[in-house]
């Protein structure tokens, strides 16, 4: 197992990159600890997958450095750097067996048979597969299958990281519960570095500790789960984390209040104070979830039109407008359902301050 | 306009792909067609289309027949999974094509292809080729394509299954404000509880090519009438315990045991299955009647805005849905409350006997 770094590491697919807008990776300096489980969460072309195969080896960035363990491994080819990978697609040998197919990395190596068996029937017992050693892989389902292209990633005891790329895509919706589950059970017994690639929130935030989110080729943001949800620190984090995404106003700032076209929102003191400092666009940021939404008129409560409400079961997306800028409330159920006009409350403690779309903290 | 399926039957080979469906649609009527994959939900989409011919049935426009009518004759719009586009035409004409196909003047195109463009916030794209543009706004368009010409019958085969998340949750905002604003009959299929509540209108819940239940979606979410509806329309699925009702208690395996109260009031001794979704389990106790049940984290599910607790309890998996983002360690003990009003009782046939908002019936008819 290693830890991997990379440094100030940019990417173009052009040969002579003009602009930012050339780079599908603009400059990224971060380290990925030993027995992390991370993932990589963003929206399609942010550049994910190119980030995955510099770590991997399949792609030679045209700028910076990658080192494991802190020897530099950039122009190293994969199968030298101890990788093992799991596509989107299963990627096996159908006619062997289970077996087989398992030991066929360690095989490869010239790790000797007695070896192999015990490997191989530890990481079948891991993942389930013990009762299908025998079975050619070729007869079995899709979670199944993937399981083997993982459990051949996990035979080899010098893997240095194991990297997925969108592993459950071909997998039914009721079964990736159970694989979601039997991949943190890997980590939590091998204590391997893994990094996950994908651009589901569930996947993304259910299967790693920290996640990393990825934006038009900057990472935004690494944060645990729950830092994503509570404390965005880039707009798009706010956005693409959580649904309906984070409401944002633009607003201007007198003292700790935040000004939105007549509209009052108190800040806390602290962000009032490094927004008063700050030069550029700001925004209040407050999720759904937090943004109070009330039928009658309460203490502090900023009068709104509705626009709409959906009933969602469980709770309800109540959309206002304010002050032209429209935003959601999400309304527990048991709660009273406003009619034409709304009280919203801001809660300090969730009213956000964003600056050019970042934090203001 | 009015549309009816009548008694239809579709068999293809040896499989019964729909069986014995009686629907009556109105114009400006949204209607969701909830089930599962390969429920027949596309199957009755190309029925209504006239695509495909019923095996058996009629189907009736304004009381008239035409199941025999080719779809060319029908003012129909269907928008499909996939997105579906001319790859050598530009956005503008993509759209245009339902019109020019029509005849209508070239005034006429040009002011509703620009008036539907922007419906779909796609107005700057007109000049562009599909293959130029994201997924999103691939749909997008083709679903410009369906809404220009104002067909009768606007047809959705799950058309945002194909799409990231938060695509999703965009094209769902925009469309919901569309269908207002149309005089057609919308029919729309998903798998998704979430999507069909959204869209609200009324729902025809379907399992195996047959009806199981119709009627307003928020009626059908709050009392479905078997335990089959229930887990169709339940996403986390609804979690189910099995009771014993002696006397004015229920007994659950496992141990506990409760009065029956509220709406389970008067319900008559015998086995039972009791259920609740899982945004009615907590991990707080919100009420002074709420049940305890002890049980393992499984895995914790997050999505997004909210953690999915999967929760091993006497041999029941049970899922547990909570407010915002939260961290629970596999194999740890977990306290889960319920209150018992909030329980759907279903009897031995999988009926629903009573509700939260529909209490027990005492029929000595039955």
């Amino acid at each position: 197992m290693a830890q991997i770094e990379l440094r100030d590491v940019a990417h173009s697919y052009y040969a002579n990159p003009k602009d930012e807008s050339d780079y599908a990776i603009k400059r990224i300096h971060d380290q990925w600890e030993d027995g992390g489980a991370y993932a990589l969460l963003g929206p399609s072309g942010c550049g994910k997958t190119t980030l995955l195969n510099i770590i991997s080896g399949l792609l030679t960035p045209s700028q910076g450095s990658v080192f494991y363990d802190g020897t530099d491994v950039t122009e190293l080819p994969p199968e030298k750097r101890n990788i093992a990978q799991v596509f989107q697609f299963p990627v096996l040998y159908d006619t062997m067996s289970v077996f087989n197919n398992l030991a066929f990395p360690l095989r490869n190596r010239g790790v000797g048979e007695k070896e192999v068996k015990k490997r191989v029937l530890e990481v079948a017992e891991i993942l389930d597969l013990s009762p299908f050693l025998n079975k050619r892989a070729a007869g079995l389902a899709a979670d199944a299958k993937q399981k083997i292209s993982l459990g051949r990633g996990l035979v080899r005891s010098d893997v240095a990281a194991i990297l997925f790329d969108e592993p459950l895509t071909v997998i039914d919706p009721h079964l990736k519960w159970n694989l979601r589950r039997k991949l943190k059970e890997v980590h939590e017994q091998l204590k391997l570095t893994l990094i996950y690639v994908t651009h589901d929130q569930v996947e993304a935030l259910t299967f790693a500790d920290q996640v990393m989110i990825m934006y038009e080729g900057e990472l935004v943001q690494t944060g645990t789960p729950q830092e994503l949800f509570e404390n965005p620190k880039h707009k798009f984090v706010g956005y693409f984390i959580g649904s309906p995404g984070m409401n944002f106003l633009p607003c201007t700032l007198e003292g700790n209040i935040a000004q939105i076209n007549g509209a009052f929102i108190e800040l806390d003191d602290e962000t009032a104070v490094l927004g008063n400092k700050i030069k550029g666009k700001l925004e209040i940021g407050i999720r759904p979830m937090f943004l109070e939404c009330h039928a009658a008129s309460v203490a502090g409560g900023i009068a709104t039109r509705v626009k709409a409400v959906e009933d969602q079961g469980n709770f309800k997306i109540v959309t206002v407008t304010l002050a032209g800028h429209t935003l959601r409330a999400r309304l527990p159920e048991d709660q009273a359902v406003p009619g034409n006009e709304a009280w919203l409350r801001f809660p300090i403690q969730w009213t956000k301050l964003f600056a050019d779309g970042r934090l203001v903290k | 306009m009015s549309l009816s399926l009548e008694r239809i039957d579709k068999v293809v080979g040896r499989e019964i792909h729909l069986k014995d469906i009686n629907l009556d649609l109105e114009s400006g009527s949204r209607n969701v067609i909830l089930g599962r994959t390969l429920a027949g939900k596309t199957s009755l989409l190309r029925i209504m289309a006239g695509i495909d011919r019923p095996t058996r049935g009629k189907i009736l426009i304004d009381d008239k027949d035409v199941t025999g009518v080719s779809v060319r004759k029908r003012s129909i719009a269907m928008v499909y999974q996939q997105f579906i586009n001319y790859p050598s035409l530009t956005v503008y004409k993509n759209i245009a094509s339902p019109l020019k196909i029509a005849g209508a003047k070239k005034e006429e195109i040009d002011r509703r292809v620009r008036e539907t463009a922007e419906m779909l916030h796609i107005e700057n794209l007109l000049a562009r080729l599909p293959a130029e543009l994201s997924g999103g706004q691939q749909q997008r368009i083709a679903i410009a394509r369906a809404l220009v010409k104002n067909a009768e019958l606007l047809l959705m085969d799950e058309p945002l299954v194909n799409l990231d998340y938060k695509l999703r949750e965009e094209l769902r905002i925009d469309l919901q404000e569309i269908f207002e604003r149309r005089e057609a009959i919308v029919v729309y299929t998903t798998t998704e509880p979430a999507e069909a509540l959204m869209l609200g209108g009324n729902i025809v819940v379907i399992d195996e090519g047959r009806i199981l239940q119709t009627g307003t979606t928020s009626e059908v979410y709050r009392n479905p009438s078997t335990t089959k509806v229930a887990e169709i329309f339940s996403d986390p699925p609804i979690n189910y315990l099995s009771g014993s009702v002696q006397g004015e208690r229920v007994h659950f395996a496992g141990g506990v045991e409760l009065a029956l109260v509220d709406h389970m009031q008067g319900v008559s001794p015998g086995p039972y299955t009791f259920g609740v979704r899982s945004n009615h389990l907590t991990l707080s106790q919100t009420s002074n009647e709420d049940t305890v049940l002890r049980g393992t984290v499984e895995l914790a599910e997050i999505n997004g805005s909210e953690t999915f607790i999967h929760v091993q309890y006497d041999n029941t998996r049970l899922v547990v849905q909570e407010d915002g983002v939260h961290h629970y360690r596999i194999g740890s003990k977990i306290s889960i409350f319920v209150n018992p009003g909030r329980f759907f009782v279903y009897d031995t046939d999988n009926k629903l006997v009573a509700s939260p908002t529909r209490a027990y019936i005492t029929n000595s008819l039955q």
